[in-house]
């Protein structure tokens, strides 16, 4: 029996939605409606031509695929969808996504996955400025190198870097680990580097799986908050 | 917000198409910057011969006041150029102001003609017949108005030198300070807004001797704010993001032209932009394209 040669099953054949002929806020209205349980569980959407807030705030875990470059907010808010971006994303990709994965088989603009609280969001390419901005919880694999102020005032969660770092890497970081195999500009302030402990190369390896990466773990460094920034101390006074 | 478009052809025989290929960008930044637009565009010039676009109220008769002077004028809407032989330019210049203070000269050069007023980027583009019109390159600037007052004198782009150009996404902060300092360097400023300040300071830059390249990168350190800077001369094409890098810039390369949108919706309908490198300007880099002659090579760079 030849697997290959067998008939498509309907419910894999992925829903085509073209932007070109079709409203973005029918295409947003529809992927929102889905059912937890829908059948409809692949969707290729077309000619996005850098359109904002392509298939955003999705809860139904679907698969969609957006063929070309997307504009700003891209996936955002997403909550247990699958989502690939066969191009570039704009600002905000993934802003504040809560579960499932986004991937970027291009590079992605500034702010990518700020203030994320959950999923996998994987780029390819580069990220610019503010990767991870705030981020919550989210897991980031960049496998280019990003911007200046990645990691600003992230919280929790898990930025790798395979490329370089931009200036500023990790300001007033709180409790998130940040992976870099490149070189680093600058790091923030109260952002250090820190020992790359067993469990932190267990999880290193874990996420590089995840995002279908491959690199060697022992040849990443990690960062994180030296933690001085947490409270006032009345020796800083003079640096507000 | 605002939106800026640039293209700057490298193919010359897309050199017609770029009216229509720069008006169809701005249309696409309407809402980024709905309230005015404007564009400068270097098309042919004539050795000897500069051009002065002159702006005038509608019922102003350019033909008349340039029969006068024995000079030939293109009148578009309320906008008009006229070709002076450069040796009459100050004798001009003084007719103007002593007979005719209703007419503002709003720019000068060997190629560039400037065009803007308040309206909807297609109206605007519509009103001056921008896509009937040719060049090498052009930059065009759609504005939502934040330092200053919605009107035609503070829509982009800004010129203060001849050929030179600039259009402006961001505020500066220290526009004020600049501005005493560049006066008291005799350069004249026609309006309050901060865009003019950045373009009188490179064109001081560039009256002092600086190249392109050498004003935007002392614009780094002197301008405090946030900008996304297109910068035209007669040869060159440049562009400058703020350290911070706030403002969002987009950029497409090709064989045949490098494209500046401030999204990447801007350059989604120009030829081949499948293939198109894209990219983003990095922050605090000053990158320029240009063409020292009609028959030179083309010399870019990043400083």
């Amino acid at each position: 029996m030849s697997l290959a040669a067998a008939p498509k099953i309907a419910e894999t054949d992925p829903a085509i939605f073209d932007l070109a002929s079709a409203e973005l806020r029918d295409l947003n209205a529809m992927l929102q409606a889905l059912p937890p349980d829908t059948n409809e569980t692949a969707w290729s959407i077309l000619n996005p031509r850098g359109a904002h807030a392509v298939a955003v705030g999705i809860t139904a875990p679907v698969a969609i695929t957006v063929e070309g470059h997307a504009g700003y907010y891209c996936a955002g808010m997403n909550d247990g969808a699958s989502i690939t971006i066969n191009g570039n994303a704009g600002t905000g990709v993934a802003e504040n996504m809560m579960s499932g994965t986004v991937h970027v088989r291009g590079d992605a603009s500034q702010s990518a996955g700020a203030t994320a609280h959950g999923g996998l969001l994987i780029i390819d390419g580069n990220a610019s400025a503010r990767c991870g901005i705030s981020m919550k919880g989210v897991d980031i694999v960049v496998k280019g190198s990003v911007g200046h102020m990645s990691a600003f005032m992230a919280q929790s969660g898990n930025l790798v870097i395979l490329g370089d770092a931009g200036e500023a890497l990790g300001d007033s970081l709180y409790e998130a680990k940040l992976f870099v195999r490149g070189s680093v500009a600058s790091l923030g302030a109260d952002c250090e580097e820190k020992p790359m402990t067993a469990q932190d190369k267990s999880d290193l390896t874990e996420l590089l799986r995840r995002a279908g990466a491959t690199a060697d773990v022992n040849s990443f460094k990690r960062y994180g908050s030296a933690r001085t920034l947490y409270h006032f101390h009345v020796d800083n006074a003079g640096a507000y | 917000m605002c939106g800026i478009a640039g293209l700057f052809l490298k193919n010359r025989s897309l050199e017609p198409e770029l009216g229509a290929l720069t008006a169809a960008m701005l249309t696409v930044l309407t809402d980024r910057g709905p309230d005015s637009a404007g564009f400068a565009i270097y098309g042919s010039g004539a050795p000897g011969e500069i051009k002065l676009t002159l702006r005038a109220p509608v019922y102003f008769d350019f033909e008349a006041m340039a029969a006068g002077l024995n000079l030939s004028v293109t009148r578009r809407d309320d906008h008009a150029v006229l070709a002076v032989p450069a040796a009459r330019e100050a004798h001009v210049r003084s007719f103007l102001a002593a007979n005719h203070p209703e007419v503002a000269i709003v720019s000068s050069g060997a190629r560039m003609e400037l065009f803007k007023g308040v309206g909807l980027p297609s109206d605007v583009s519509n009103r001056f017949g921008l896509s009937g019109m040719s060049g090498s390159h052009a930059i065009g600037h759609t504005r939502m108005a934040t330092e200053s007052a919605v009107t035609t004198q503070g829509a982009h782009p800004f010129s203060t030198g001849p050929d030179q150009c600039l259009v402006h996404n961001g505020s500066l902060s220290n526009h004020n300070d600049i501005r005493r300092r560049l006066i008291r360097e005799h350069m004249s400023f026609e309006t309050q807004n901060d865009t003019e300040v950045a373009a009188g300071y490179l064109s001081w830059k560039l009256r002092s001797g600086a190249k392109l390249d050498e004003a935007l990168t002392s614009a780094l350190d002197t301008l405090d704010g946030f900008y996304t800077f297109v910068v035209g001369t007669e040869t060159g094409f440049g562009v400058l993001r703020d350290p911070v890098a706030c403002k969002p810039a987009v950029m497409a390369e090709t064989d045949d032209y490098v494209a500046f949108g401030s999204e990447y919706r801007a350059l989604v309908d120009l030829p081949g932009i499948s293939k198109a490198h894209l990219f983003e300007p990095e922050p605090a880099k000053v990158y320029f394209w240009e063409r020292p002659t009609r028959e030179g090579p083309t010399r870019e760079g990043a400083a």
